[in-house]
């Protein structure tokens, strides 16, 4: 029981880090701008088939290839922001999201046809899936990676918006737009390298998911409710906040998964409503 | 000078086109007799997204789980038919009656919320009960569908193959709720709708109450969502858990948003130009239809604001 309960919290905090990389992106962009953008899970999806390309077809190690997974997707991004989404930052919420929802669409089936509907693996190097025994507890190794590389992420992000220029400039954005703009802050250009930075998390995470959840072309829309729930959740622009709704997340599926198999997804729903019901900024949102 | 109901009596005239366009629904009887299952199929989700209509493009709620109305009467019209009671109009009313009790339980939660918690509130109570159909699977057949449907006689004609009477029936509750939503809209209670959607603040302050409003608006809409799952059930035998997906609820905002949001006929203008396009491309796969989907609404969104009827509306503005 005592093991279980470990290996469940392990593996929960992994994929909460996994989520956090996943979702962190969205939740500061969407803080800064308002923007509902459904697309976020289309550029983790970039990032990961650009690191099986990377690797299956030109032979590049695992490691080198999470780099290039995070250029791609920061690349990918900042197009998209420069070409359609910055038309629609004053429209409606509606338009936003069918402009966002077309946008998956239409990358799920351009994944689809590069790539088959296939699963897709990229293996890690075997010194990092090793397991590693603690008393009689087997933890998978990846995941101890994962979290360690969780957590160094979050630590550079906190750093970067408590301790520099750009950081203020991100928060007084999110604080406050229109006062920002009145003070002489860029306010576009800080939301476009932001939004560059959180497209680019995304495909790091869309890259390290592979070994755990596997790729499809359908990713982007099914892990887009779970990101949406972390965002939500954790409240708009807060890097705390998503960090918490990530890890609380990630476990509490996992211990649904083992636990109460039979409910599926059933218990995150009702958790997720029942969340945003008591309290609809977002447990750490402002707003 | 105009009063207030030489208003509402100018705007309830019919316009000889709406005449026009309800002569034509009668053609496919005669000119494709070989589509009328398409045919049905057209009217009951013409009918789905009147009823995201009246939600959407009235009261400017954003529903990303609209699909769950639908599923509800959809099941509870299959459940009737398939222990009970195959005869198809009390089932209509049963389903209407369950969407509506549901419709109106969320109703009370929906209309607190705007912006982001609200997208995230339709779309988690919809994946709710997507899920929950798919884990109660004594009840609902879960994944597998609900087999054994068996629907009787309607006013002594049966569902045939080639779908004459599906296409009647369909048609017929089609134009039914279509009166009733054209009613709503162009009473002071329709105008209030809008008046909230323009400005959620303002209506309050002049006295209107907004929240009530809204949960009449919402109700009203999950009824006739259930009415068009029911019609889905009656017309195939059968009852899927796709009636509660997600892609459901996508595909009817897709459809509303290309014939063009808050106009009667956007709805309807749309489903027939979505259905008839999945038909003919019927042969590629489905991954790829997404696509174009996807492309649709990317272009829709940024050079079609309004939909299609919103682009001629616009044209015709123009050219006078």
């Amino acid at each position: 029981m005592l093991s279980s309960l470990a290996t469940v919290l392990f593996d929960g905090f992994a994929y909460g880090m996994l989520l956090f990389l996943l979702s962190v992106g969205l939740s500061v962009t969407l803080g800064m701008m308002n923007f509902v953008n459904l697309a976020h899970c289309s550029f983790a999806a970039v990032g990961g088939y650009c690191t099986v390309t990377l690797m299956n077809s030109f032979g590049w190690p695992f490691l080198a290839s999470l780099p290039m997974a995070f250029i791609a997707a920061a690349l990918v991004s900042v197009v998209l922001e420069r070409t359609l989404y910055r038309h629609l930052y004053r429209s409606s919420d509606l338009d936003q999201c069918l402009l966002t929802i077309g946008i998956v669409f239409v990358s799920v089936a351009a994944f689809a046809w590069f790539y088959t509907t296939e699963q897709q693996s990229a293996r890690p190097p075997e010194w990092l899936r090793a397991p590693i025994t603690v008393g009689d507890i087997n933890f998978a190794g990846y995941r101890l990676f994962l979290i360690v590389f969780g957590l160094a992420v979050t630590a550079l992000l906190v750093l970067l918006l408590e301790r520099t220029r750009f950081g203020a400039q991100v928060r007084a954005a999110v604080d406050n737009q229109r006062m920002a703009r009145g003070l002489g802050i860029d306010v576009d250009r800080a939301f476009m390298i932001t939004f560059a930075l959180g497209g680019g998390l995304a495909g790091l995470g869309g890259a390290l998911a592979i070994e755990v959840v596997g790729l499809d072309p359908t990713f982007a829309l099914a892990f887009l409710v779970y990101v949406l729930i972390v965002v939500a959740v954790g409240g708009l622009g807060s890097i705390g906040g998503s960090f918490a709704a990530a890890v609380v997340l990630g476990i509490s599926d996992m211990a649904g998964k083992y636990y109460f198999p039979w409910l599926g997804a059933f218990l995150i729903y009702l958790v997720m409503v029942a969340l945003l019901m008591w309290r609809p900024a977002g447990l750490f949102g402002k707003r | 000078m105009e009063n207030a109901s030489g208003h509402f009596r100018q705007k309830v005239r019919w316009h000889p086109l709406e005449i026009a366009f309800w002569l034509c629904t009668l053609l496919p009887f005669v000119v494709t007799p070989a589509y009328l299952s398409l045919a049905s199929q057209i009217a009951i989700t013409a009918l789905f997204a009147l009823s995201l209509d009246l939600i959407l493009g009235y009261a400017g709620i954003v529903s990303l789980g609209h699909a769950a109305f639908f599923g509800v009467g959809a099941y509870s019209a299959g459940l009737l038919a398939k222990h009970y009671w195959g005869e198809p109009l009390a089932g209509l009313i049963l389903a209407a009656a369950a969407a509506g009790i549901v419709g109106y339980a969320m109703s009370h939660i929906v209309v607190r919320f705007r912006h982001l918690a609200l997208i995230m509130l339709t779309l988690g109570l919809g994946l709710l009960l997507h899920e929950a159909a798919n884990s109660a699977s004594d009840l609902t057949g879960g994944a597998d569908g609900l087999q054994g449907v068996k629907v009787g006689t309607l006013f002594g004609f049966r569902f045939d193959m080639f779908g004459r009477t599906a296409y009647a029936y369909s048609l017929a509750v089609l134009f039914v709720c279509f009166l009733a939503c054209r009613r709503i809209i162009h009473s002071p209670f329709g105008l209030a709708l809008r008046g909230i959607r323009e400005n959620a603040v303002r209506m309050p302050a002049i006295g209107a109450p907004s929240l009530a409003h809204l949960r009449k608006a919402y109700t009203i809409a999950a009824v006739m969502a259930g009415i068009a799952g029911a019609l889905l059930t009656h017309t195939t035998s059968t009852v899927s858990l796709e009636t509660l997906s997600f892609g459901r609820s996508a595909d009817v905002l897709v459809i509303l948003i290309l014939g063009g949001a808050g106009r009667l006929y956007g709805g309807i203008i749309g489903a027939i130009i979505y259905m008839v396009a999945r038909d003919q491309f019927s042969g590629i796969n489905p991954q790829y239809w997404y696509f174009w989907i996807g492309l649709l609404l990317v272009l829709v969104v940024m050079f079609l604001p309004n939909g299609i009827l919103g682009g001629i509306s616009a044209l015709d503005k123009k050219s006078q």
